[in-house]
């Protein structure tokens, strides 16, 4: 047994994740207002009490636990997934599904066998699609600006000032605009010019999905997570949307508008990579992540769903085990054919 | 420049070594007493050949070799045995095992002293004189010497590594040795390429030991060694590990690198072969490094059998907060029981620890997945699900997950963001593994004894029945009920016989690599359990 240690330890692995997040999460509020901190505040202080309730109620050490930061991360990822603006029960009841059942109910933390945050995301989608859906507009689109004390008063008590009308704040997704208008027999050419799109993807959203990519380096670099399951979920997300692109430009959106919208960074650097649901063994990661990558692209073009992160890491997370199982790296000495000399 | 490899994983803790490596190795002075165990390497406990009250000589053999893979022990000085005891040994289990202890006579009397001609010695013959000069493994494996300069079926081994290393941290005793007696390592490697036929010899040192690096390469001029400097990086002075590194070869898992045509050596194991086979000197002092918290880390040439209190003592007045004292690095070494154990052929390093020094690691929580234990493992497994697997105590899945290729060197131990302490569980399963097969064999006997003990049953039923028939009806007439005895009979033996040839099937495999001389004494022990055997089995014929 080793007496010495690096410094490595879970709650700095945590917080280096929270770290990652900063810089995406500054841009989402300089861009959708204050509503995303006030939704990462109330997930984080949900998560927190449940943690330390569920920690109890199993009799577990409490504070090593709370401190292991693993619950904030889940409370962040959940906040960062959910459209903001909204009552704030839909992101309690988010948190509290994700820490209480998929976490604990599953033995806690190592133990769950599907991202916490994901299925909180997944159940709301399923129960509450209506406010699942409504998104924050961009502020340059706006019609009208919330302040922080408006954003408040809406969440906690669904009162928009006077003469302010829900539709003037929120907005289709540009993943969702795009599928109704190509529903509608528009081709692709003429729906991205619209103006809730930016350069690649979303306004706004495409500079956070930068800010996503940024924090995903940092984790690299930090070897929080390694490559495999980021490049193997975009790269083949970029190749299926490439194929169908060049195939037929007007009726599949450009593989750059795949990645730089919805979930997708978010999900290959944050969520995919969750050490615990994923799969470990170096092969097993990349197909984990070019898995999903596929099952994005499958659900966003002939799916139900406008995103489908969440459902596609859930399936996966399924098939952890057997893809571990399949895909034993080669023992150090367990060669079938080495020259004898 | 010769193409270095790589292996997978490994990791680079802080290395400590400029602490004790400023120093030139001092002469540990004459202890008090001398407590020298009868077990310090690996295979069988050598036998005690001297008996209490006895004088000894310095390098007079103690402990005789018992079996082939077990070697001798010596007296490291002169004196009188005051006692053949148990007593603590260095072990982790803190299990007290056989010592014969020595009160100096402060004489320093050697024994005659006759340096081997390795060059027109029998190779048999020069093997078993290192067995009984106690050469084993000194870089902490202890695996006796000779066994592994025995080029077995093959006609040699073509390529031979000095493993100078030294990769754990804190240990500093191969770099000076290095330093200060390079030329004896090198001839120490000529012999061993002498006893092996190999036709490269090949010196392995890590880029943290130039000092080491230039007394090697210059004490290697003329001949056709070649020093090879390797990047640092732990466990890099592993045997397997180092093969790679300089070959590209894999030693197969659960095989020997001789398969492979490569055999590896510590420096140390080559010093003290040339000082076995040049000089006469048996194994009786080693270099050891005492570091940590003592006032002069420094290295020492002590005696086998100083205990490690007197040793310590060497490097400065123990602080008040020493707790333990660590034997060997700090990646794969244990916490010694007591400071009164003695100092062993194994012992390369005593690292003195303190809170400050080694703070306990914080309460484990549980494996989160992150694999950063698999990109550590040198050995490319999967400590996490081995982790699983051993805690759940489900040793088959672990052995499928090759839990015996693991060796423990503590990478996963040393990355674990959760502390958890891997290597235990690991240790922990493989023991339990063992101790069922042990199990299954100890059943597996019984088994064989109660059937035979039917048998004998059945046989003596019959015996007994036959004087009776030959009593009562004469010695010609057949008795009523034989034929169905003789039917059962029958059917006994022809499944003995089935169980014998199925036997005779199945070949030993472990005697393939032994020296003609070895194979025939098996042989002749075999004939006579056979002759056993048959005495046994036919007894009709004998009665």
């Amino acid at each position: 047994m080793a007496y010495v240690s690096n410094s490595a330890s879970v709650s700095s692995v945590m917080l280096k994740v929270l770290f990652a997040l900063l810089p995406a999460t500054a841009i989402y509020q300089l861009y959708f207002g204050p509503a995303i901190l006030v939704s990462i505040v109330l997930a984080s202080v949900t998560a927190i009490g449940a943690e330390a309730a569920m920690l109890r109620l199993r009799k577990l050490p409490i504070k090593p636990f709370l401190l292991d930061g693993s619950a904030l991360v889940t409370a962040w990822l959940l906040a960062l997934s959910m459209p903001p603006l909204a009552p704030w029960w839909l992101i309690v009841i988010a948190t509290l599904f994700a820490i209480v059942v998929a976490k604990h109910l599953y033995g806690g933390l190592g133990n769950n066998l599907f991202n916490p945050a994901m299925v909180g995301y997944a159940v709301m989608l399923i129960s509450f699609p209506a406010h699942m859906t409504q998104w924050p507009v961009v502020d340059t689109l706006a019609h009208a600006h919330l302040s922080l004390s408006g954003t408040l008063r809406f969440i906690f008590g669904g009162e928009l000032p006077a003469g302010m009308k829900l539709d003037a704040l929120t907005l289709a997704t540009p993943l969702d605009t795009l599928r109704t208008q190509l529903l509608l027999g528009r081709p692709a050419s003429e729906i991205t010019p619209m103006p809730v799109f930016g350069y690649v993807g979303g306004k706004g959203a495409e500079l956070i999905a930068l800010a996503y990519l940024a924090g995903g380096v940092y984790l690299l670099q930090q070897r929080i997570i390694t490559w495999h399951i980021p490049v193997a979920f975009l790269a083949t997300l970029a190749l299926l949307a490439f194929g169908f692109h060049a195939y037929d430009a007007a009726r599949y959106a450009a593989p750059w508008f795949h990645l730089a919208t919805g979930g997708a960074l978010l999900g290959a650097f944050f969520i995919a990579t969750d050490p615990v649901t994923g799969a470990t063994t170096p092969k097993g990661k990349l197909i984990f992540g070019a898995a999903i990558g596929a099952l994005i692209y499958l659900i966003r073009t002939w799916g139900g769903y406008p995103d489908g992160v969440a459902f596609a890491v859930l399936i996966l997370n399924m098939c952890v085990p057997l893809i571990d199982a399949y895909t034993q790296p080669r023992v150090f000495g367990h060669v079938k054919d080495q020259d004898k000399p | 420049m010769r193409k270095l490899f790589d292996f997978h994983g490994g990791v680079h803790p802080a290395q400590h070594k400029a602490e004790s490596a400023t120093l030139p190795i001092a002469t540990a002075p004459l202890p008090t007493r001398l407590i020298v165990p009868m077990h310090q390497h690996i295979g069988n406990r050598a036998k005690p050949i001297v008996s209490v009250g006895e004088r000894v000589l310095k390098g007079q053999m103690i402990g005789q070799a018992d079996g082939y893979i077990s070697c001798a022990v010596h007296a490291p000085t002169s004196g009188t045995v005051s006692a053949i005891e148990m007593a603590t040994v260095p072990h982790p289990s803190g299990l007290p095992d056989l010592c014969i202890r020595i009160e100096p006579d402060g004489e320093e009397q050697w024994v005659e002293r006759t340096p081997l001609d390795y060059t027109t010695m029998n190779p048999s013959e020069l093997r078993n004189r290192l067995r009984d000069l106690g050469l084993a493994g000194m870089g902490g494996a202890v695996f006796p010497s000779h066994a592994k300069l025995n080029p077995g079926r093959r006609a040699n081994v073509p390529t031979l590594i000095l493993n100078g290393a030294e990769c754990e941290p804190w240990i500093t005793c191969d770099d000076l040795l290095m330093r200060e007696r390079a030329d004896q390592i090198v001839a120490g490697g000529k012999i061993m390429q002498h006893m092996l036929g190999a036709s490269e010899v090949l010196i392995g040192i890590e880029d943290n030991k130039p000092e080491a690096i230039q007394a090697m390469r210059a004490a290697c001029a003329g001949t056709d060694f070649e020093v090879i400097v390797a990047p640092t990086k732990y466990p890099s002075g592993g045997a397997k590990q180092l093969t790679k590194i300089l070959t590209g070869k894999e030693p197969p898992a659960g095989g020997r690198s001789t398969e492979i045509g490569v055999q590896v050596f510590n420096v140390a194991t080559v010093y003290t072969l040339a000082r076995a086979v040049l000089h006469g000197e048996p194994v009786i002092s080693r270099v050891i490094t005492v570091t940590g918290n003592v006032e002069r880390p420094h290295n020492f040439e002590a005696l086998i059998g100083t205990p490690v209190r007197e040793l310590v003592a060497l490097a400065g007045t123990p602080r008040a907060d020493t707790q333990g004292y660590i034997m060997g690095g700090p990646m794969m070494g244990f916490n010694l029981p007591s400071d009164q154990a003695p100092l062993i052929k194994a012992t390369n390093c005593l690292i003195a620890t303190s809170p400050k020094l080694f703070p306990a690691p914080p309460p484990a929580l549980p494996c989160i997945r992150c694999t950063l234990c698999a990109q550590a493992c040198p050995v490319d497994l999967q400590p996490q699900e081995l982790y699983w697997f051993s805690r759940a105590k489900e040793f088959g899945k672990a052995q499928e997950y090759d839990l015996f290729d693991c060796i423990e060197c503590g990478c996963c131990d040393y990355v674990c963001p959760s502390n958890i302490p891997l290597v235990q569980y690991y240790r922990f399963a493989k023991s339990e593994i063992w101790a069922r097969e042990r199990e299954k064999d100890k059943a597996d006997v019984a088994r064989d004894r109660h059937e035979f003990r039917d048998y004998r049953i059945e046989r003596e039923k019959k015996e007994r029945a036959d004087k009776l028939a030959a009593k009562t009806q004469g010695p010609k007439t057949p008795a009523p009920g034989q034929p169905a005895a003789d039917s059962k009979q029958a059917a006994i033996q022809a499944a003995i016989d089935r169980a014998k040839l199925k036997r005779a099937g199945v070949e030993p495999k472990n005697v393939a690599d032994l020296p003609p001389e070895k194979l025939q004494e098996i042989r002749e022990i075999e004939a006579r359990r056979a002759q056993l055997k048959q005495a046994m089995e036919k007894p009709s014929d004998t009665l």
